[in-house]
């Protein structure tokens, strides 16, 4: 499957992971990927038919808390602070929708 | 002699017998930066100042407490209110004012530390010689044409200089205990769960765990016991009671079962290394230890696994960083979708972009049963392999890094070396156990060499207590660095 790694598919990922690439650039990643992932078939010698998968190492539990406000963390003001742009109280991007 | 060489618990009793100020520590890591700092290039940023006023007002009262008063430093991905934080990268150069502090800061400040400053590291922690930090090239001060180690170089480096009483570092393949090795320092990765990671810049959430860098493994437990614990804040860290540490430095490893697994003295793993790490097993059984080679037979599927798995979740973890909240947003941008691009692409450094294609790559449609899925199964079968040791030894000993400290530029010509420099780490994380590195030699060019000690899951007390003993039978961790000119 490593061979499967074009720079078609490289350019696509790159999207996926909102990165904006030359051709240039997703070449050399086409390149590299595809030994990385070359390495990594190794994987499939194992047999894993009734392995279980592993996300976490310690037993997790869901933690709830009551969906309150707190009010005692940081205020509005704070959380524009470090915001590259905002207005009004509220962060501003790039409009979204054209006219 | 710096003020550094002696103990956290021997400054405790200097400044209870008012024989030093907190000034007096503080001025001596100030003045030590300024000594060797240029050369080291340890710091990202400096908190010079506030330290002072801090340690004025530190004087003025007269609490006793822990690590009261002592210089240190934080890794900078270990975020700090109104002190900026980086992370190593570009796209953090801006954040100035973070909101709150890590739990693990919170933690140190009620004790009353000073932290002097933030210290440099790969970007966002992706790395093993902090080259990839986007603001400087920190230096090893035993041979400053050597790397300290990554990710957390900074924090190996300016503990094994002096600069520090201690650092904490983060580690998620390797990142504490490598660069520990590299610069002759004690550098433990705890338990996964162990220490909260609330307010650490996430790279592989399932891995990362911060841990304390220090001198010595007595003051290294000493940090653990402060910083360690269950915190609400962090879902994954486990409510358990934290041990007190010292208490299990006896000095005694009299009828421990240690493990050598086979694999940690494989091809790539230097003779120097090897021997060093055999004398330290020696040194255990004259210690009264009984020492049996075993096998960790999924070992050399560790380093694909772990860049398969922590890639995948770095490329989730870093999808916040997008130019609206925080960080840096590129300047002209047509629309939405060409900011979070540019934003990303103009800031984040090479090694980091790699890893994010890698990662998405991983988890896309077509790959993930095939990659990601399969990486978690072996991840499985690598931790099943740690389980069945534990459930015969106490310990497991190896090696570190296959290596001693490569030289500068070596790891960017080269990204092979890099990985395969955390092969004896990796399996570590993945299994959530933790492990020390302690000095246990060093090589015929006078380059530390680190001993690797595993322990079961929570039980660092084990970890420490064989880890002490050694220290305690030899005298590695006496050696200093000849930098800044001797008699300091």
């Amino acid at each position: 499957m490593a061979d499967d790694i074009s720079k078609e598919r490289v350019m696509h990922v790159a999207d996926l992971a909102r990165l904006h690439i030359t051709d240039e650039e997703a070449e050399k990643l086409a390149e590299e990927l595809r030994s990385i992932i070359k390495h990594a078939e190794q994987l499939k010698e194992l047999d894993t038919t009734n392995v279980e998968p592993t996300t976490h190492v310690i037993q997790l539990e869901n933690v709830m808390r009551k969906d309150e406000p707190r009010t005692d963390w940081i205020t509005q003001e704070e959380a524009l602070k470090n915001a590259p742009d905002h207005k009004d109280g509220q962060f501003r991007v790039p409009s979204i929708l054209s006219e | 002699m710096s003020l550094f060489d002696h103990s956290i618990k021997e400054l405790e009793e200097k400044l209870h017998n008012k024989e030093i100020s907190v000034q007096d520590l503080v001025k001596a890591s100030l003045d030590r930066i300024k000594e060797v700092d240029d050369e080291i290039q340890a710091f990202i940023t400096l908190d010079e100042e506030n330290a002072m006023k801090q340690a004025k007002e530190l004087d003025e009262s007269s609490e006793e407490k822990s690590l009261f008063g002592l210089p240190i430093g934080l890794k900078d991905n270990i975020v700090t209110k109104d002190l900026r934080t980086t992370s190593g990268s570009k796209i953090l150069e801006n954040f100035n004012d973070p909101l709150y502090d890590a739990e693990v800061v919170e933690k140190l400040k009620e004790q009353k530390t000073v932290t002097i400053g933030k210290l440099n590291m790969d970007e966002f922690a992706m790395g093993s010689g902090t080259e990839y930090s986007a603001y400087k090239k920190t230096k090893n001060p035993w041979d400053t044409d050597r790397v300290p180690g990554g990710s957390s170089g900074g924090s190996a480096a300016a503990v094994a200089a002096g600069e520090l009483k201690f650092a904490l570092g983060s580690d998620t393949g390797g990142s504490i205990r490598q660069p520990a090795a590299f610069c002759g320092v004690v550098g433990m990765k705890p338990t996964y769960g162990r220490v909260s990671r609330f307010g650490l810049v996430a790279f592989a959430s399932s891995l990362d765990q911060i841990g304390p860098i220090t001198r010595t493994v007595e003051d290294n437990a000493r940090v653990l016991e402060v910083i360690a614990g269950h915190d609400e804040k962090d879902s994954t860290s486990a409510n358990l009671e934290v041990p007190v540490f010292t208490d299990a430095l006896t000095k005694d490893v009299a009828g421990l079962k240690i493990a050598v697994p086979k694999e940690y003295f494989g091809e790539g793993v230097a003779q120097e290394v090897k021997d060093a790490v055999r004398a330290a097993i020696e040194k255990y059984e004259s210690l009264g230890a009984t020492c049996e080679e075993v096998s960790l037979p999924h070992s050399k599927y560790a380093l694909s696994t772990y860049y398969i798995l922590a890639s995948a979740e770095a490329s989730a973890s870093l999808a916040r960083f997008d130019g609206v909240r925080y960080g840096v947003r590129a300047e002209n941008v047509e629309d939405m979708i060409d900011m979070y691009k540019r934003s990303r692409s103009e800031n984040f450094g090479e090694e980091v972009k790699r890893r994010i294609m890698l990662g998405t790559f991983a988890l896309s449609s077509g790959y993930y049963d095939a990659y990601y899925k399969k990486a978690q199964k072996v991840r499985t079968l690598i931790k099943n392999d740690f389980e069945q040791i534990f459930e015969e030894y106490d310990i497991i000993l190896g090696p570190t890094a296959p290596t001693t400290a490569f030289k500068l530029g070596e790891e960017m010509d080269d990204p092979v070396i890099a990985y395969a420099n955390d092969v004896l780490t990796i399996p570590v994380n993945l299994a959530g156990v933790p492990a020390i590195s302690i000095p246990c030699g060093f090589s015929s060019e006078g380059l530390p060499i680190g001993l690797q000690i595993i322990g079961k899951h929570f039980d660092e007390a084990m970890v420490y207590r064989a880890a002490h003993a050694f220290e305690q039978a030899t005298d590695f961790h006496k050696q200093r660095p000849d930098i800044g000119g001797a008699a300091k």
